[in-house]
């Protein structure tokens, strides 16, 4: 048997190239859309994107360890006025530094993303400390509650536009930051983030927690602690979503975050199947690409939308992979299974 | 200090009147016993006298209604069940609890939070501390498996297993705590004789070997009558006797308890004729 | 001072509409552990039917007269709506959470927020998204207490909540159907042992419910003038926190949760600021679930382990 494998210098650089590799790749991959895609296509692409970061961080919470939020339109909405404010206000300054041009327009953003993040964590984090002693139905309805509350308090802030919605400084609208390179590469750290959490300890932890939470603790499993990381860390990739989405268009409402768009990301993480990061994966771009598709039919989207949903309970509840995740072994036995 | 002066040692666990109220019902209506480091207790009485109650109060399942509860050398009373657990009462229940979507080697795992070092960070960057960690809890979790004859099945799901199985799973679970003490719940349940015989030789091990201090609740009387140097009995929530395994199993409250109210008056009587009177005291502890 | 009295009776009186929707939230969540989210649907269902009714019973044609409404037509008016929201809840029950019933808790919450979503967006399609006056199957008459001004309106609220109330009470405690409802809420499979018939208590609650709701469809038309077909969101939403305030499953909980909830409404509303009216509700739902989960009425009951 060889001795304890240690990380050395040499799995760090691997990991460096690799990265270098994907940043580039996504880099490559935004060049071609942008060359080959008419625009409608080009945005239902971002809106893949910033779907399957809101089913991935949701499933952490909602699948992962069982704590049902419906009302994570609230975070989203954190992070969408909180990026748009900072990145407005910060863009003059750093335009001036750097001069104006792609690399300010990155640093703005980024920066402004990852205020968003951390406000929209702190949001879960206040949300969630009182809220996930509740359990079930109940920890849901408090979730429902806040997330309204937070859009009634944009709805009353001046400074954000109040009911008409925050739209900047100047007449053009928010900046069009939000492209394929920023949506992808935080798919990429999102998704990435979120499963070495769920496949570590504090993941098995978590998971433990759904299955039975006596056991849990009776395993010394410091349960509220992990549920209030869990929902912090869910808000905040919310908060992510929220602020790419914000810089999609001129402006963001409150009505953008209405329980609609909670229910929407439930339907995603459950089309996938809850508890799995590839079921969210695909349930996110299933979500974006059907409800454009259907756009065309008017009306009579929202009321195929919501029997598709309730069909879907009834015939397949637990999604199309349940809890399992896609993956080449998943492949081979379902081949050998044939 | 309310400890008995008779008490070579302080006992390792102490339950002092304890109680417990569901409603009207008095399921636990002050219950006291001691039970000795490396000692295997039994804890007996029929269906519905409140042994499962106790170790809900013990492991802060339950708020204790009155009374009080020791762990060594501390007043643990109260507490919520993860720090009971984390301070080193390690327990199995009587209707399986396992995470039954999980493996069994992940089953295991799951217990060794209290002692991971990697935090969230490290596992999100899966640097050499978050490694080292994994790589120790898989290595535990093997040995645990191995004692429990459980190896060959670490990859299945937790709930594939047959019954027994998930008894023995439920043991190597509590066990990867590192516990002082270790709190069975009807382990023998659902096993067959052979199986039965086999934990048996289990039990005796993780005293023997690993140190422990086992409280056993079982219905087995094979099992209890066969591994526990003390038992205590209730019946209705209270205590009805205490003692050695040959003294409990003549005692005329257990066999009334046991047989039915009718035949109290002739056990006594037939009790009284054969053996030397029994008090319904407490004796004094079996030394090793 | 007369103002905060006219803020109480406004308040009740809209507190007895949510009671009315509180009561059907309350009940299936007592029989079966089930937020109905599509409540609030039947309720809009209610008082479209009680639209379209007084329309067929000719109400425009007397309204240009200036002739009223008469009362026994308007109480055909309320049976018709109570009769097709029973229908709606039972249908609803019967499709879409019967198949759910015994799959894990999630399964039937999701099923119920679908449901909600489709017969609002139906009503949205067959109703158009306009909002429409409500017709006066009772006319407006105002006279003055002391500074107060009540309606005949707000007396009709208050009277009509109450007979509905008298009636459930007596069905519930009284009758061959209550007792079977009470005793499929305590222990559903106990119930079935007993040979009590599971399916047709359960239906025959969602159908009292939906019956409540419709009347309270009704009366929040009188109340608001208007309605339109997303009047449900934010009703429902604040009569199930009021079912929660009370202590869900409890049914004299739902009508103190209701009033309750009418009256901190108003009382915001008028005193602090209109635009913080739908807020209060949240506030009220948050600080209960967490230091009073079980609702003022409601009792703890420890899970076995
Ligand atoms: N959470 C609870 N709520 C109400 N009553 C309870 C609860 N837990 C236990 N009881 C009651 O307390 C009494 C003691 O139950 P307990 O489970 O402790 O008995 P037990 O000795 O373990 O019996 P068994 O041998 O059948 O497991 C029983 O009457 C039981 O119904
Ligand atoms: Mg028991």
């Amino acid at each position: 048997m060889p001795g304890h494998p240690q990380l050395g210098t040499k799995d760090w650089l691997i990991r460096v190239v690799i990265s270098s590799g994907v940043v580039a790749g996504i880099w490559g991959l935004g060049l071609g859309v942008q060359a080959g895609l008419i625009e409608y296509v080009q945005r239902i692409v971002l809106l893949c994107g910033i779907n399957i970061i809101l089913a991935v961080g949701l499933n952490l919470i909602n699948g992962t360890t069982g704590q049902f939020s419906i009302g994570h339109a609230g975070f989203m909405a954190v992070g969408a006025y909180a990026t748009a404010f900072v990145g407005v206000k910060l863009a003059p300054g750093v335009a001036a530094a750097l001069g104006a041009g792609a690399l300010a327009d990155g640093v703005v953003f980024n920066v402004a993303l990852l205020v968003g993040a951390l406000l929209s964590g702190v949001a879960g984090l206040a949300v969630g400390v009182p809220s996930l002693r509740l359990k079930g139905d109940y920890l849901a309805i408090v979730t429902l509650g806040f997330g309204e509350i937070i859009r009634l308090v944009f709805n009353n802030t001046k400074a954000l536009g109040s009911a008409t919605g925050y739209f900047g400084d100047s007449p053009a609208g928010l900046p069009p930051y939000t492209s394929f390179f920023w949506v992808w590469l935080w798919v990429v750290i999102v998704v990435l983030i979120v499963r070495n959490i769920t496949f570590s300890q504090s993941g098995r932890s978590l998971i433990a927690i759904r299955e039975d939470e006596i056991a849990a603790e009776a395993m010394a499993t410091p349960t509220t602690r992990l549920k209030v990381t869990a929902f912090t860390v869910s808000a905040a990739t919310a908060g992510i979503a929220g602020g790419l989405f914000a810089h999609m268009q001129s402006g963001i409402r409150p009505e953008d975050f209405k329980f609609e768009k909670s229910i929407d990301m439930i339907v995603m993480i459950i089309i996938g199947g809850l508890g799995s990061i590839s079921g969210a994966v695909i349930g996110g771009i299933f979500l974006a690409v059907t409800l454009e598709l259907m756009r065309d039919l008017q009306e009579y989207r929202l009321v195929l939308y919501a029997l598709l949903l309730v069909i879907i309970m009834i015939v397949r509840p637990e999604g199309l992979l349940g809890t399992r995740e896609l993956s080449l072994s998943f492949f081979k036995r379902k081949a050998g299974a044939k | 200090m309310t400890r008995s002066v008779t008490t070579p040692r302080s006992p390792l666990l102490a339950l002092e009147k304890v109680e417990k109220i569901f409603g009207g019902l008095r399921a636990i209506g002050g219950v006291s016993f001691a039970v000795e480091p490396r000692q295997i207790f039994g804890l007996i009485g029929p269906n519905g006298a409140g042994k499962t109650t106790i170790f809900n109060v013990v492991t802060g399942v339950y708020q204790p209604d009155g009374g009080r509860v020791r762990f060594d050398g501390e007043d643990i009373s109260g507490w919520p069940p993860a720090k009971v657990a984390a301070r080193g009462i390690a327990r199995t229940f009587q209707n399986i609890r396992l995470f039954r979507s999980m493996t069994v080697e992940q089953n295991v795992m799951v217990a060794g939070f209290r002692i991971h070092k990697a935090g969230l960070l490290s596992a999100v960057l899966r640097n050499q501390r978050y490694m080292d960690d994994e790589r120790e809890f898989r290595r535990r979790a093997a040995e645990l498996l191995d004692i429990f004859k459980l190896k060959e099945l670490a990859a299945e799901p937790a709930d594939s297993l047959p019954y027994g199985s998930q008894r023995r799973l439920e043991i190597a679970r509590a066990l990867m705590l590192s516990p002082k003490l270790l709190l069975l719940d009807e382990p023998a349940a659902g096993m067959n004789s052979q199986e039965a015989a086999e934990l048996e030789k289990q039990i005796r091990f993780l005293r023997d070997e690993l140190g422990l201090t086992v409280v056993l609740v079982e219905h087995n009387m094979s099992v209890v009558m066969a591994v526990c140097e003390n038992i205590h009995v209730v019946d209705h929530g209270e205590t009805i006797a205490e003692g050695p395994p040959a003294l409990v199993k003549e005692h005329p409250k257990v066999l009334a308890a046991y047989l039915g109210e009718e035949s109290e008056e002739q056990a006594v009587a037939e009790y009284e004729a054969v053996s030397r009177p029994f008090h319904d005291k407490p004796p004094e502890p079996d030394h090793d | 001072m007369s103002q905060f009295f006219q803020q109480v009776i406004n308040g009740l009186s809209l507190g007895s509409i949510y009671a009315l929707i509180a009561l059907g939230y309350t009940m299936v969540y007592g029989i079966l552990k089930l937020i109905n989210f599509a409540h609030s649907e039947v309720f809009m269902v209610g008082a479209y039917t009680g639209f379209y009714a007084a329309g067929a019973l000719g109400i425009e044609g007397l309204e240009q007269r200036g002739a009223a409404f008469p009362l026994y037509l308007a109480l055909v008016v309320l049976l018709v709506a109570m009769s097709a929201s029973a229908l709606l809840g039972v249908l609803v029950e019967r499709l879409a959470y019967r198949p759910v019933r015994s799959a894990p808790r999630l399964t039937p919450l999701i099923t119920a927020i679908g449901v909600s979503l489709l017969l609002q967006n139906l009503g949205m399609l067959v109703f158009t998204p306009n909002p429409r006056r409500y017709p006066p199957i009772i006319k407006e008459v105002r006279f003055e207490l002391g500074g107060v001004i009540v309606t005949n309106i707000k007396l009709t609220i208050f009277l009509v909540t109450l007979a509905l109330m008298a009636g459930l009470w007596y069905l519930v405690q009284r009758t061959w159907t209550g007792r079977a409802m009470r005793a499929v809420s305590v222990n559903l499979d106990a119930a079935k042992l007993m040979g009590i018939d599971t399916n047709r208590t359960i239906s025959a609650t969602f159908a009292i419910g939906s019956a409540l709701a419709a009347a309270g469809g009704i009366l929040f038309g009188l109340d608001q003038i208007t309605i339109n077909p997303l009047m449900g969101t934010l009703t429902g939403l604040k009569a199930f926190v009021a079912a929660v305030l009370g202590g869900i499953g409890n049914i004299p909980g739902a009508v103190v949760g209701g009033l309750l909830i009418g009256l901190a409404e108003q009382l915001v509303a008028g005193y602090v600021s209109p635009d913080y009216r739908d807020a209060i509700t949240f506030v009220i739902l948050i600080v209960i679930l967490i230091l009073r989960p079980e609702g003022i009425l409601g009792v703890v009951r420890q899970e076995k382990v």
